[in-house]
């Protein structure tokens, strides 16, 4: 029997088991720690589309609570004080990110599959005009003047600069990579913006992020603050005084060997405090010894500077600190504690459970309430900011059931199988994508086979997984091989593996940017596609099938699926140089390449790193030949 | 012998006259140049392009990248993420502040202090000797030893152009103007290329005597094939050749040589236009001003390295000008303007030309 059919059956089996377990009442909350009642999961594979709240905002006059619901793609907007529903407006696919005009009479919101902001009356509380942007827009601001809108792109890596009155891009501003949330200063003045990704570096040294500082009225770029060993950075949010600034961020320990997580083996929960409070950045730790604020992503400083707040998506908890506290520690500790994880007990007031996966957050103007969205789990948590308690959880509306598909969701997303909680599969799947980072995982032995994440979209029937192929299928990588070596902690309950796997096969593939609307091609890119397919080199030879192109990446995902003994990019590190041809999807996003991450871009997967001419026939290609191959491979 | 009063009466005679003669000469800017050297921060001497940007000026020097602001100098090297030390061309993108800096080993973007580095290696760059850049609107274009090349900006797609899809007969691209209508290339002995941003097409100019230093008939075309840089403004096309330079309208060509003008040297490295009419040249003899009719020429002199200014009128009557300072050496490779302030780049420093008024 064909691995992949062996998978089909145990899919099967497991959905069997699925559906017997559902009308038996029998399920427990597999990874909630808690029974869950007979009706309150429905065992089904199909896509439900749930409201995954994503960002909450308050209206400027406070009477209004508008919240981006991802899954539905709508944006609610809520009676703030009874949380009463007064409208769902539809938005475009994917929404990600929203704030408000200077007078709060817009409400932009930018819909990060379909590239556009949609312009919302908060008056009539409706879509009055859709505006392009650049490449998966993830939240956008408008300067003060009220004449451009900023919009940061994810994945082009830059800065839109629209008209605010036409919606007409004037300009592009470099960014750093995966650049997703702009927060302006309270003073007007600056823009600043963080990115998801690390920016390119040197093979194996520490990640590198930035903080991209535009000045509002010039819209330019004028600084880039760096963020030492931070590979994923947040929000942001400003003092009123705009003298402190504050981020969360991600420090991965990628470079040691991942053999443990105590005492923060794998990441480092921080937030990073910049501004002229300090005139310095400070990385400033969430974690304790024995307990983690994993995957930090909201913040929100107390407009008395007496509080920060700090949501957890995979803890599913809101840190509360002690900001002069936090600011004395600073000062008595002048040369750093990111790394002491003893020094949270210093600052770190409490910290709050809320739902699943809580990501934004907001203050309301007087600073005693804190508003919460939880994308995994449909509410909003109220956190009176006195007493530090969740007073209120406002479900929002939209299917009361838990699908499989949610529930895998929720599983990839939490920390709480990890040892002491530290770390989930979106640790390193930033919002199930990838990370951009390479790692040394301890079961190859300690220094040796350092990988690059792969992007996981569409990575359903391209078994076998791993880059040696070990891992016969999905639930084999997401359970025992996660459990030992990642979680180091409790196991999955079979459900919950399954319901896992069902939710990383589910993982479809973003839109190919580098399409042209109507799937026409440029010349450049059909000059590519006719090298890739090539069976002839330039000087009349035959290409022997093992190096051709399309032979080991054939298939609508660019791989055959089969092992490949030798394509000369191995090291002295690795193992063995028997590796899987890897699918190609969406294969311009994810620098680095190969399976060491390497090279640095595609273009270098041949200029540097197939001298032999064992991962393709390549060196009878001129430099523009190379050109339009590297163009053919951004449309797969 | 001449009695001490007869003295005085021929030197102030000698005086009255060379007085009237600069008076009948016509007004060309005058300068004081302040000149800097690894004496006073510079990195190296060797200066290969200069780029003014607001209050700061930025020296592509062979020993890295200068930038001066408020009175000191900061240099950017490899460390810093440089593609290469010596640095060739260099062009401003208006529109986000970003610098463009074409090296011996690649092109690099210098954005807010993040030096971010394009090499045939690591991107579709075409060749990583980048001798030009010039950037319009969301087109960074390239003149590198392999031909030209364009980097979309929003796309991030790379369009290589050699002799495979232009007339370009050699690849050794020395420079590049790029505006919104046409692009400019100045090609090392393959003439200048001409690209129409509307319709796409490429033409090119070359010199009607062929490749040879003859030139049969005046103003009938390019100058020569050996093309070392090109500027275009209002307009009008200024091109450099090592054998003299050229003004193009479009349908006339006027040409430029030592013989026949206020040109200090057919020897040209670099051409800026002011507009239609005024012009700079840097040649291998001084730093040359023209300003529809007549010349100026500013540099160290060729016989006793004494600051020297002087002006050729129409008719072809030549001037000199009382000056105190000069460039910093006659071999003049970069300009730029400031105002009325001039930016020089050359083989020996870089000098700051300050406006003098009368």
């Amino acid at each position: 029997m064909s691995q992949r059919n062996q998978h089909r059956n145990r899919t099967a089996a497991a959905s069997a088991l699925l559906a017997f377990l559902g009308v038996s009442g029998l399920i427990l909350s597999p990874g909630l720690g808690r029974p869950v009642r007979a009706g309150e999961m429905r065992p089904s594979v199909e896509s439900i589309s749930y409201a995954s709240p994503l960002e909450v905002l308050l209206s400027p006059d406070g009477s209004r609570l508008y919240v981006l619901c991802q899954g539905s793609e709508d944006i609610r907007v809520l009676d703030a004080q009874n949380f009463a529903v007064i409208k769902k407006i539809p938005v475009g696919a994917v929404p990600r990110g929203f704030s408000f005009s200077p007078d709060g009479a817009k409400l932009y919101v930018t819909n990060s599959s379909e590239d556009t902001v949609s312009v919302i009356d908060t008056a009539k509380l409706e879509v009055v005009a859709t505006w392009k942007t650049g490449a998966e827009p993830s939240s956008v601001v408008a300067e003060p003047g009220g004449t451009r809108l900023f919009v940061a792109n994810r994945i082009s890596n830059d800065i839109s600069v629209l008209d605010a009155a036409t919606g007409v891009e004037q300009k592009r501003l470099s960014a750093g990579r995966g650049a997703s949330y702009l927060t302006l200063a309270p003073d007007g003045s600056k823009i600043y913006a963080t990115h998801v990704y690390p920016n390119p570096s040197a093979y194996r040294t520490a990640p590198e992020s930035e903080i991209t500082v535009i000045d509002a009225a010039r819209a330019v770029v004028v600084d880039r603050i760096p963020l030492h060993g931070i590979a994923h950075a947040f929000h942001i949010d400003f003092s009123p005084d705009g003298r402190l600034g504050a981020t969360t961020g991600y420090h991965p320990k990628n470079l040691v060997t991942l053999a443990h997580l105590e005492h923060g083996g794998a990441f480092e929960d921080t937030i990073t405090l910049f501004g002229a409070d300090l005139g310095r950045t400070v990385e400033v730790p969430l974690d304790e010894l024995e307990r983690y604020a994993s995957q930090p992503f909201g913040v929100a400083i107390a407009p008395d500077k007496s509080r920060i707040y700090i949501s957890s998506g995979g803890s599913e908890l809101v840190t509360v600190i002690d900001l002069p506290r936090l600011m004395q520690y600073i000062r008595l500790h002048p040369g750093g504690f990111a790394h002491d994880l003893s020094a949270s007990a210093n600052y770190v007031v409490t910290r709050i459970p809320v739902g699943l996966n809580p990501r934004g957050i907001t203050l309301s103007r007087d600073g005693r309430r804190l508003f919460v969205a939880n994308r995994l789990d449909d509410t909003l948590s109220v956190i009176d900011t006195h007493a530090n308690k969740v007073v209120s959880t406002v479900r929002l509306e939209g299917p009361k059931n838990v699908s499989a598909l949610r529930h895998g969701e929720q599983t990839f997303y939490t920390s709480r199988y990890s040892f002491q909680g530290q770390i989930g599969c979106a640790n390193c799947h930033i919002d199930s994508t990838f990370d951009g980072l390479t790692w040394n995982l301890e079961p190859d032995g300690f220094g040796r086979n350092p990988v690059d994440n792969k992007l996981i979209e569409g990575i359903k029937d391209t078994e076998p997984y791993k880059w040696t192929g070990t891992n016969p299928d999905i639930p084999t990588e997401c359970g025992p091989r996660t459990e030992k070596y990642f979680w180091r902690s409790e196991q999955y309950d079979d459900i919950t593996l399954t319901d896992l796997s069902l939710y990383v096969r589910s993982l479809n593939p973003r839109p190919n940017r580098w399409k042209l609307i109507g799937h026409e091609v440029t010349p450049a890119q059909e000059r590519g596609k006719a090298i890739f397919e090539r069976t002839i080199d330039k000087f009349g030879n035959q290409i022997a099938f093992y190096n051709r192109c399309i032979f080991c990446h054939s298939g609508p995902k660019g791989t055959s699926q089969e092992l490949f003994d030798d394509v000369g990019t191995s090291t002295p590190l690795d193992n063995t140089s028997r590796l899987k041809a890897p699918p190609l999807t969406n294969i311009a996003l994810t620098a680095p390449y190969l399976h060491n991450g390497s090279a640095k871009s595609l273009e270098e997967i041949w200029t540097i790193y197939n001298p032999q001419e064992k991962h393709g026939r390549t060196a009878d290609l001129t430099k523009d030949e190379l050109n339009d191959l590297v163009e053919y491979l951004r449309t797969r | 012998m001449k009695t001490k009063h007869q003295l005085a009466v021929i030197c102030t005679m000698a005086i009255s006259l060379a007085m009237s003669l600069a008076a009948q000469a016509p007004q060309m800017p005058k300068f004081r140049f302040e000149n800097f050297t690894t004496a006073n921060g510079l990195p190296n001497n060797h200066v290969f392009a200069v780029l003014v940007d607001g209050p700061r000026v930025w020296a592509a020097t062979e020993d890295g990248l200068a930038v001066y602001e408020n009175h000191a100098w900061k240099t950017y090297t490899t460390k810093d993420g440089l593609a290469h030390r010596a640095v060739l061309s260099l062009a401003l993108d208006k529109n986000t502040g970003d610098l463009w800096a074409g090296t011996m080993a690649g092109l690099s973007r210098i954005s807010a202090g993040r030096i971010d580095t394009f090499t045939q290696l690591n991107s579709g760059l075409s060749n990583d000797v980048v001798y030009g850049v010039s950037v319009e609107g969301e087109n960074v274009w390239v003149a590198t030893a392999a031909g030209g090349c364009r980097l979309n900006l929003r796309t991030g797609v790379w369009t290589l152009y050699n002799e495979r899809n232009t007339p370009m007969n050699e690849i050794w691209a020395y420079a590049v103007a790029a505006t919104p209508t046409k692009v400019y290339y100045a090609i090392w002995g393959s003439g200048l290329l001409e690209y129409d941003q509307k319709t796409g097409r490429w033409d090119k100019y070359d010199d009607p005597d062929g490749e040879n230093e003859m030139v049969l008939f005046k103003d009938q075309g390019l100058i020569h094939e050996i093309v070392t840089s090109v500027s275009y403004v209002d307009n009008i096309v200024w091109a450099a050749t090592y054998f003299g330079d050229s003004r193009y309208d479009g349908r006339y060509w006027h040409n430029f040589l030592t013989k026949d003008s206020g040109l200090p040297s057919n020897f040209t490295n670099t051409v800026k236009g002011v507009d239609g009419t005024h012009a700079w040249f840097g040649t291998d003899k001084g730093l040359a001003y023209y300003d529809g009719a007549n010349w100026a020429v500013y540099r160290p002199s060729l016989q006793d390295g004494k600051p020297e200014m002087t002006v050729r009128d129409a008719e072809g009557r030549v001037t000199t000008i009382a000056v105190t300072s000069a460039p910093a050496h006659n071999y003049v490779l970069g300009i730029d303007f400031d105002g009325d302030d001039i930016w020089v780049a050359t083989a020996k420093g870089l000098s700051h030309g300050i406006r003098q008024r009368p």
